[in-house]
């Protein structure tokens, strides 16, 4: 029988292939300082398509779109599992966007996105490596200007 | 089919080549013939939130001439911001008053702001150091014209490419006319990253250099802006380009240039282009300013509907 890693949860969700030096980042975004079961966070643990890849557990939640969204932008190789009864359900790649809404500040203090509560939106110029323009200022961001709201 | 009525002109980035040749042809059919009537009883809002001079009154005299009526401030203190109201308030108010908006703001993005939340069209008469579409056009206006052709010309940007946001929009718009572009400025006054980027994507042949010796033989077109003091953070340095960025008629026969060399420039200009150039038949900068108005009546026609 395989070893895992890192223990197998009953229900809930699995982040895995995450760019190992981004797997904190990934678990800021689900902000699992608020769980209250069971999370298991993994770095540097063997991969054959990253090298080294970080995998992130929570019992008990299901991500929604938004978090998939975010973690998109931050390791866009992640895989999503939703775990059921110890079954993988769904298994699903991270997807970027199109259109980021609401998710990413721009990095441009002019910019009017910044002032008068207006909603941020930023165009996805580029996937991996991610780019993303801006829909108000033009400008155009890397992964190291992403500010997540 | 190229469509613009009621479109927003907000970025040159909107716009394919076929559009702006439609607009060129447009804005010398605004030259060539009379238009007096044809936006009689419509209404432009010029909302002016930050101080112009010649996008302002040409859009003004635009409107005027081809018989609509204009209403607007030219500072934002006259207004309801003064009050402390929103932009997207402000505009959506203002939409009840009139048929096109032309709008001038400090802060980058407002134009497309704007024109997510009114129906009516929006023109971007300058967003911060964004975009200045109307400029554009009126740039390639005055190079079509002056140099018979947009088509694979040799362009020479000059001075301050990294704040200038009428460089980074004419070399977008350049990019369709497979124009060959020499960007000349001080080394902390280069092109963004981003817009050089964006270029080489668009396979457009680009350079950069920092003076005009041994490039200057090559150019058909000097798109000249102006340096700023307050960009360098010690004047010494400053001084120390200054000279090199100044054009004037003694310093272009000392270094060669084509004899049908063309020099452009967005203008106010303050001492990049001595007084030496004005009479010479390579300064065509005033002729820039005039055109200001058949590309603005141009795009007034276009988007309000009254042109074919």
């Amino acid at each position: 029988m395989k070893q895992l890693d890192v223990s197998a949860i009953k229900d809930g969700s699995v982040i895995d292939h995450i760019d190992s030096k981004r797997t904190l980042k990934v678990a800021e975004i689900l902000n699992i300082q608020n769980e209250e079961q069971v999370v298991l966070v993994g770095m540097n643990l063997a991969s054959k398509f990253l090298g080294k890849k970080g995998i992130i557990k929570i019992g008990g939640k299901i991500i929604d779109q938004k978090e998939v969204n975010k973690i998109a932008l931050i390791a866009p190789d992640a895989t999503v599992n939703i775990i059921k009864d110890y079954e993988v359900v769904k298994k699903f790649r991270v997807v970027v966007p199109e259109v980021i809404e609401n998710i990413v500040k721009c990095f441009n203090p002019n910019c009017v996105s910044n002032y008068h509560n207006i909603e941020p939106k930023l165009h996805v110029v580029n996937k991996n490596p991610i780019k993303l323009r801006c829909h108000y200022c033009e400008r155009v961001m890397n992964s190291k200007d992403i500010v997540l709201i | 089919m190229v469509n613009f009525k009621q479109r927003d002109i907000i970025s040159i980035r909107h716009f394919n080549k076929e559009d702006v040749l439609y607009i060129l042809a447009l804005a010398k059919r605004m030259e060539q013939a009379d238009h007096t009537n044809i936006l009689k009883g419509k209404v432009l809002a010029s909302l002016f939130f930050e101080p112009s001079t010649r996008t302002r009154l040409s859009f003004e005299s635009a409107m005027k001439r081809l018989g609509g009526m204009v209403i607007g401030f030219a500072e934002s203190g006259v207004t309801s911001v003064a009050k402390g109201e929103s932009l997207s308030d402000s505009v959506k108010i203002i939409e009840g008053y009139c048929d096109i908006i032309v709008l001038r703001h400090y802060l980058e993005g407002s134009a497309q702001l704007a024109a997510d939340v009114v129906d009516l069209p929006v023109i971007n008469a300058g967003d911060g150091a964004n975009q200045h579409p109307t400029q554009t056009f009126l740039d390639l206006y005055t190079i079509q014209q002056t140099k018979g052709t947009l088509e694979g010309l040799t362009i020479g940007f000059l001075g301050d490419l990294k704040y200038g946001r009428t460089v980074h929009s004419l070399a977008y718009a350049l990019s369709y006319f497979g124009a060959e572009m020499f960007f000349i400025s001080p080394p902390s006054l280069r092109m963004p990253r981003d817009c050089m980027d964006e270029l080489k994507d668009r396979k457009v042949r680009c350079h950069e250099n920092e003076s005009l010796s041994g490039i200057s033989k090559k150019l058909d077109v000097i798109y000249c802006t102006r340096i700023q003091k307050e960009r360098f953070a010690d004047p010494v340095e400053f001084e120390k380009v200054r000279g090199v960025y100044r054009l004037s008629k003694a310093m272009l026969e000392e270094i060669g240039t084509k004899d049908d060399l063309k020099i452009l420039h967005p203008l106010p200009r303050v001492d990049e282009m001595d007084g030496s150039l004005d009479r010479t038949d390579f300064a065509v900068y005033f002729h820039q300013a005039r055109n200001g108005i058949p590309v603005r009546k141009a795009l007034l026609a276009a988007v309000l509907g009254a042109v074919e």
